[in-house]
């Protein structure tokens, strides 16, 4: 068997879309009628066959386009992978997680060999099949972190741990939510969430930080968080706003179901074991209104989120232009009722 | 969510008597797997199944953080202390099986360091082990001070000298010899980051010296595990899980909370690593603070205390566990 993998675009004609069994499995994020900031962190163990936690670096079938989409956007600006001259090594921690996880999840589409420092890697979806020294950078065709992320769906920050902070030193953020690796590199935690709105208030960042320094080898966490994109852009990036930001004026009631999509990030964090830095891949899953509204319980619920969303949130995740819109569409498919507890679907 | 670490069934693969008071010993999995790949300076958390008490001792991996197929710690044994070395010393031998846990690094390299100074004071020395064995491998710039008591209780000189060479300095107590720490501390390049490990009065007085020298304390940085001190005994009242207990002579507070099966989270079991912080309800008499975890504002206000490694006298001490 194996995952069957879609041709599809993220840009220009949007031919993203979601196979009926990808829809059950998508991570909705609401497990209530009401949405609050909270530090949601939870171990990140192995979850449900079926789910996107079924593994826990998830591939699915976006992989390959979604490489392709990556790559497309490095060509145009390389800024988008950097990593700082001590990040090395976290580099090649990471090269050996994702390569680890993506050959023990899906045997049939990756496979990891290893003589020594003598390590093979075939990636069977992009054609990879390379032999290469570990912890020796001029074996590959880029630096370790590069080289990897660019067969690994979701964004990466490395974080190096020091001083009892942790410093955004090294990335690849190509599919992103309106943030700037190239802005925020080199920064530390309070540094780059300086512009998240009511969290600092709450202490939320110091205890999540608190929690960070703490995650442990063999112990990784994660959390989930989310926006909403109109068109099925990954790359919703700062210095490419001119070409996203207007499409937010472009909802119309007849558009919906088809321009808007929810954004849910996986967001995980792994103890490094040679640098002792955190890496912290978010990996973006989106899905349109139609193919969401499928599920009645989640129609109800992202109805009642959106509707009583404090207004400064709808701010910040840059809801204000078409939320209006949205709430009278997704409020002809709320009757009212009950939705039962939980994240999934009935 | 609780933040202790995944534990690792070993067995003792070789017990190596390293000088009069030194031993080292030497761990592999029991399933025969490799052990997880670690940092240098990282730790381990070792539990002693010494008939009715269970002792967790954290020491310093310091084999190469290259050869996952074992890991050696070196324990200097200590007459005086709450046993733990002892029973290293007299009961642990090879094919024990023993349970340790993941490595944890509280002590780690800064990468972007130009240069890593060193200095280590007796068995201070471990953490250094590994250190220098990653930089080594990775064309890294170091240089070790090593203070020891003679010659013979110079715990792996022979062999840092062989690997390393010039960038290995020992000073001998015995001959006199003593760091110029201020001619050391002056006439480094920039860039350079400095590391201590060892008794509490050489980390203080390095410390001390490089903050009056005007080193950024983001480049000095220090390893201190404080064994837990033997006391007097105590009676505690835990609020939350509603039990009292009595604090032997021997154990630590830790220990005795979770001989009465309170289980509070932890990772360094000395002081250093702020996961056990327990917040006092109510007391009346002193307490014995030797974590370095706390403020000295908050050691005086009476309301927290690191069970770890802190005791108290007096009549009463209510904690919220």
């Amino acid at each position: 068997m194996g995952i069957t993998f879609r041709k599809e675009t993220f840009r220009d004609d949007f031919t993203f879309k979601n196979s009926p069994e990808h829809i059950s499995r998508f991570p909705f994020p609401f497990h209530e009628d009401a949405y609050m900031y909270a530090v949601n962190i939870e171990p990140h163990v192995v979850g449900p066959k079926g789910s996107v936690l079924e593994n826990l670096i998830d591939v699915d079938e976006h992989y390959v386009a979604e490489m392709q989409d990556r790559a497309l956007v490095l060509a145009e600006d390389p800024l988008r992978c950097q990593s700082l001259p001590h990040m090395t090594l976290a580099g090649w921690d990471l090269l050996e997680l994702l390569m680890e996880q993506q050959a023990l999840g899906y045997p049939e589409h990756f496979t990891l060999t290893r003589d020594g420092d003598r390590w093979r890697w075939i990636n069977r979806p992009l054609g990879i099949d390379d032999t290469f020294t570990f912890g020796d950078t001029s074996t590959l065709p880029y630096g370790p972190m590069e080289y990897i992320t660019r067969q690994s769906q979701g964004d990466f920050c490395i974080l190096d741990q020091r001083d009892g902070n942790l410093w955004m030193d090294a990335g690849m953020v190509t599919t992103q939510a309106d943030w700037s690796l190239d802005f925020d590199i080199g920064m530390n935690f309070f540094e780059w969430h300086a512009p998240v709105p009511l969290a600092h208030e709450k202490g939320i960042f110091t205890r999540a930080l608190k929690f960070l320094t703490n995650i442990q080898q063999g112990k990784p966490a994660r959390r989930l968080n989310w926006t909403m994109t109109i068109n099925p852009r990954l790359d919703t990036s700062p210095e490419n706003y001119h070409k996203w930001g207007p499409d937010r004026t472009t909802v119309t009631p007849e558009n919906v179901g088809d321009k808007v999509h929810l954004r849910v990030e996986l967001q995980s964090f792994w103890r490094l074991p040679r640098s002792n830095g955190i890496v912290f891949p978010i990996r973006c899953y989106l899905i349109k209104m139609d193919e969401l509204v499928t599920q009645p319980k989640w129609a109800r619920r992202l109805h009642r989120v959106i509707r009583d969303l404090p207004e400064e949130l709808a701010t910040y995740k840059g809801l204000t232009r078409f939320r209006p819109t949205l709430v009278e569409w997704l409020s002809k498919l709320d009757d009212g009722s009950v939705t039962s507890p939980g994240f999934g679907p009935d | 969510m609780s933040t202790g670490t995944t534990k690792l069934d070993v067995v003792v693969s070789d017990v190596v008597p390293v000088n009069e008071l030194v031993t080292r010993f030497h761990f592999r999995r029991r399933d025969g797997e490799l052990l997880p790949t670690f940092s240098g300076g990282a730790h381990v958390v070792v539990e002693m199944r010494d008939g009715e008490r269970t002792r967790l001792n954290p020491y310093s991996l310091m084999g190469s953080p290259l050869d996952t197929r074992e890991y050696t710690i070196s324990v200097r044994r200590d007459d005086v202390g709450r046993g733990g070395s002892l029973f290293m010393h007299r009961s642990v031998k090879p094919g024990l099986e023993m349970v340790i846990s993941y490595p944890v690094n509280l002590f780690s390299l800064d990468l972007r360091a130009k240069k890593h100074l060193m200095l280590a004071g007796g068995i201070g020395i471990t953490p250094f082990m590994a250190q220098t064995a990653q930089l080594a491998g990775e064309g890294g710039n170091f240089e070790l001070h090593y203070t020891c008591r003679t010659a013979s209780l110079g715990t792996y000189a022979d062999v840092l000298r062989e690997r390393y060479d010039r960038r290995i300095r020992l000073y001998h107590d015995d001959r006199e010899e003593r760091i110029d720490l201020d001619r050391l501390l002056s006439t480094q390049p920039l860039g350079t980051h400095l590391y201590v490990c060892g008794p509490a009065g050489m980390i203080n007085w390095v410390r001390d010296r490089a903050a009056s020298l005007g080193w950024p304390s983001e480049a000095v940085h220090f390893e201190h595990f404080a064994a837990p001190q033997p006391g007097l005994p105590f009676d505690v009242t835990l609020a939350v899980s509603g039990k009292t207990i009595r604090v032997g002579e021997q154990q630590s507070l830790l220990e005795a909370i979770e001989a009465a099966g309170v289980d509070p989270p932890y990772l360094c079991r000395g002081g250093v690593c702020g996961q056990c912080e327990t917040n006092v309800i109510s007391h009346d008499g002193k307490f014995i603070h030797n974590d370095h975890w706390l403020s000295e504002e908050e050691h005086r206000s009476g309301k927290k205390i690191m069970p770890c490694v802190s005791r108290f006298e007096g009549k009463s001490l209510v904690l919220e566990r």
